[in-house]
């Protein structure tokens, strides 16, 4: 999620980095209206959130004053959560909320037992709004810890309708259907997707989609968990079903060389940039602000998505993450804290988000007309209707020496698998003892 | 305050003794120690300790609570990432310093015969005031493969296609299944005197469609006369879909400027070039099988020019932005050197009748050993340490292949890997491989002081 997000902003991280340890926060703010009965205490959020997703959060954070009469304070951490907020408890200056963007970096604030479990009106809004996948993604070892107030849709893919009509295809249901639309848009002269190869992440997006709709989602968690080997043949096959669709120079812009060539912004800009190179781009509902902010876009009409499609006959795949909010136990005003959170687990707190955009919620109560846009909306549709088949992003929940670094692990191997897909089995191969390192098991 | 009294104190009960000499001697030893003292505990604190507990902490696993022995630096040299790391590094070390040398020397001497040395020498100097980090985006962005991006690229590109010219239709090929392709990108079908044939061609974006272009459809109705071979080469694309393939449909667009050649038993024996509703005609062709043929150079894609940043030049690439900081210190550095050296040597071999080469090879090189064995060492040593190009320079998919152990090092301990016990190993393989080089500076740097 934040890797996501670093590569949207990337002018920006070398900002926040720098500033993010000092000039980072607002001031206390207060309000008047609600039951006030929080009236006087401070309640210090943490989060990577910085520039417009701060401020939108800020808007959450002023409906919570204005409620309870609690005064909050947001820190922006910059890049790195688990090393600020560390340092910050042990120089006893502990935030009392965190929006943790990963689900690994829940789990490793649970096992250094900082975490307090939720309480019981929070646990019992999850239970009832939420679908239960949500609840096991904050959970850790059966405890309670994280509410998932804002979500991502890693399963679509955006196309320009432009290039769709002119190649006269509609958007596809299957795989197969995707590689023969594909081939039809590749005729018409465009290529038919564009893909982010310099950026190691696209690919492990690409693979899960894939993996998660053709294996299932008992298999993805067995595998995201490395109970499952890599070099299963569910693995191989759906490096297989992959392989197909990167190795066709037809469908991929300028071929694979080029594709290793391109970063996530610039596979967005082949799309929906000045000159368009291929009809679609594979990613996250990320894609829409990069194609709306950067090349003036107008979602729903210059630039559009279909869901991720089914691949051989299984589930269409919705891979997803999300920003959970916890609770340090180490906080000064933990009471506050966890009133804040069963405040964001309601719609009403979502809702305000939600009206000013780049937002989504995985609350099954949050009215879908509280979307600003219909792609939006349709997003978040696709999320909440997916129900309990929702699976996060496996390379989040992975070591980060195998599922996020630059050059190492599924990274680099799945971008060599892009240079030559002819070797799955060999893929496979080399994922699991790369796998079985990082894991440690 | 404390160390005089204690001075005193020691000093006291022998200043009965019989030798003032020694107990002199004894004194200066104690002030010198006193005055050594803070600079060793620096040392200590700031060197001594990192190092040793460096060494230390790689005897122990990632979670630094395991005592593993030796296997960090087994598993060093087992890591595929780490020979290739070691590999690079050697090449850096070995080409590096002395290009830069040779470089900083050839300048020199060049630069002292100048008129505007000062701002010549001024002129290269100045990237040693960019960043390394700085450095490491310019060149990122210079070797960019794309040449609407990268610079150099775009210099090899335009030079490229001022002589090769570029094909007219890059991304068309034959509809699959009605044109057969050959190995070398030309498409074919075969057609008898007296016939006419269609070639459907696709992947062509109707805004790349020469502006002339014309509706196929009214030329593919012409009859060939006998010994004659007619055809229409067209896109078989109807915008908006609903043609249907390998017919040409009421919009489909003809492709002009396509050339074609008739061949038989291998030799080309006509050749045309489609008009703007992509017809073409061989005339006075004697009766029998034909290969029609439309040769790879209408499909050329455009050339992409040098991948720069590929897995093979990406070392050498990131070596060339070293160089354009470092070279100016090499030359500066030796300049200085230049200027020092006796000038009566350099006439009298002018007297004797030596020409310049033979001034420079067998005088000035020789008196400079000393300048150019500093410089030269100065850089292995600040070559091994080489970090922040290869980390910025690189993209990801070739990251490993331009690794350095200054590099490798940090990846494996914060940069995802977390293992500090396999990066203590690395870092000290690093301080091993370092060791000489310094030991052969302090050497020297003594012997010139006595």
């Amino acid at each position: 999620m934040m890797r996501r997000r670093t590569t949207l902003l990337t002018g920006c991280t070398a900002l926040a980095l720098a500033l993010g340890a000092t000039a980072c926060g607002g001031d206390p703010v207060s309000a008047g209206g609600g039951d006030k009965s929080l009236d006087g205490q401070t309640v210090t959020v943490a989060g990577v959130w910085s520039g417009s997703e701060q401020k939108n959060f800020q808007k959450v954070l002023d409906a919570f004053t204005e409620k309870t009469g609690a005064k909050t304070r947001f820190v922006s951490t910059g890049d790195n959560v688990s090393t600020v907020v560390g340092s910050k408890i042990e120089g006893g200056n502990a935030p009392d909320v965190v929006m943790v963007p990963q689900v690994g970096v829940l789990q490793q604030f649970a096992k250094k037992g900082w975490l307090k479990p939720l309480s019981g009106t929070a646990q019992q809004t999850i239970t009832a709004d939420y679908a239960p996948v949500w609840k096991k993604y904050g959970s850790v070892d059966g405890t309670l810890y994280g509410l998932y107030f804002k979500a991502a849709h890693k399963s679509t893919v955006w196309y320009s309708p432009e290039a769709l009509t002119q190649a006269g295809v509609q958007p596809p249901k299957t795989y197969d259907e995707l590689l023969k639309a594909g081939h039809t848009v590749s005729d018409s002269g465009l290529a038919a997707f564009s893909v982010a190869g310099q950026d190691g992440w696209t690919l492990t997006d690409w693979f899960e989609n894939v993996y998660l709709s053709q294996a299932g989602p008992e298999k993805y968690d067995a595998l995201a968990a490395h109970k499952l080997k890599w070099t299963d043949p569910t693995v191989v096959k759906a490096l297989t079903t992959l392989g197909k669709l990167f190795k066709d120079k037809q469908l991929v812009a300028g071929g694979q060389k080029q594709a290793l060539n391109t970063d996530f912004p610039g596979s967005v800009e082949k799309v929906f940039g000045p000159e368009p190179e291929a009809g679609m781009v594979y990613e996250g509902d990320f894609v829409a602000g990069v194609a709306h902010d950067q090349y003036g876009k107008a979602i729903g009409k210059d630039a559009d998505f279909f869901p991720f499609p089914a691949v051989d006959g299984g589930n269409a795949p919705v891979v997803s993450g999300g920003d959970a909010a916890v609770v340090l136990k180490d906080a000064k005003n933990a009471g506050a804290g966890m009133k804040l959170l069963e405040y964001l687990a309601t719609p009403e707190a979502a809702s305000v988000w939600a009206k000013a955009g780049g937002f989504l919620s995985p609350n099954k109560k949050l009215d879908l007309a509280s979307y600003g846009d219909d792609v939006t909306r349709a997003t978040a549709k696709s999320l909440v209707g997916a129900g309990d088949s929702v699976r996060f992003d496996m390379s989040d929940q992975a070591p980060a020496a195998f599922g996020g670094t630059k050059g190492a692990g599924e990274w680099k191997l799945l971008q060599d698998f892009l240079r030559d897909p002819s070797d799955p089995k060999g893929t496979a191969a080399k994922l699991e003892s790369a796998a079985a390192k990082a894991y440690q098991d | 305050m404390t160390a005089t009294t204690l001075v005193k104190q020691q000093a006291g009960p022998r200043a009965a003794g019989p030798a003032p000499a020694r107990r002199g001697r004894r004194r200066a030893r104690l002030a010198a120690l006193l005055f050594v003292f803070p600079a060793l505990l620096l040392l200590g604190a700031l060197v001594v300790y990192p190092v040793l507990f460096s060494v230390g902490r790689s005897f122990f696993d990632a979670s630094g609570t395991r005592f593993v022995g030796g296997d960090n630096y087994a598993e060093m040299f087992r890591d595929p990432a780490t020979l290739k790391a070691i590999r690079n590094t050697t090449i850096w070390v070995v080409v590096a310093p002395a290009l830069l040398t040779g470089l900083g020397l050839i300048l020199a001497v060049l630069v002292e015969k100048v008129r505007w040395a000062t701002a010549f020498k001024l002129l290269l100097f100045m990237p040693m005031a960019v960043s390394f980090l700085a450095a490491g985006i310019i060149f990122r962005l210079a070797y960019d493969e794309d040449p609407d991006k990268g610079v150099l690229n775009a210099a090899v590109v335009s030079v490229h296609d001022a002589f090769e010219g570029t094909s007219t239709y890059p991304t068309a090929r034959g509809r699959t299944g009605l044109l057969a392709q050959d190995r070398d990108g030309s498409y074919r079908t075969t057609a008898s005197a007296g016939e006419s044939v269609t070639l459907p061609m696709v992947g062509v974006l109707p805004g790349d469609l020469p502006r002339d272009a014309a509706p196929a459809r009214t030329a593919a109705a012409h009859k060939a006369a006998p010994g004659e071979l007619r055809g229409v080469v067209y896109l078989d694309f109807t915008p908006g879909g609903g043609g249907e393939q390998g017919r040409i449909d009421a919009k489909e667009s003809g492709l002009p400027g396509m050339k074609v050649e008739a061949v038989r038993e291998g030799k080309t024996v006509a050749s045309a070039t489609t008009a703007a509703d992509g017809s073409f005609r061989f005339s006075g062709l004697a009766s029998g099988p034909y290969t029609v043929k439309l040769p790879e150079s209408n499909f050329a894609p455009p050339y992409q020019g040098v991948s720069w940043l590929g897995p093979a030049l990406v070392t050498p690439a990131i070596i060339g932005a070293y160089l354009w900081i470092w070279t100016g210190f090499a030359m500066v550095l030796i300049g200085a050197g230049l200027s020092t050296l006796p000038r009566d040597a350099l006439e009298a071999a002018r007297m004797d009748g030596a020409n310049e080469w033979q001034i420079f090879r067998r005088i000035t090189v020789p008196l400079l050993a000393p300048v150019l064995t500093v410089v030269f060492v100065t850089l292995v040593i600040n070559v091994m340490k080489v970090f922040d190009l290869v980390y910025i320079i690189a993209p990801g998919p070739v990251q490993e292949d331009a690794t350095v152990l200054a590099t490798q090092m940090w990846l494996v301990s914060f940069g995802g890997g977390n293992d500090q016990g396999l990066g203590s190993a690395l870092g000290v393989l690093l301080l091993l491989l370092v060791i000489p080089a310094m030991v052969f500076n302090v050497r020297r740097f003594r012997s010139s002081q006595r």
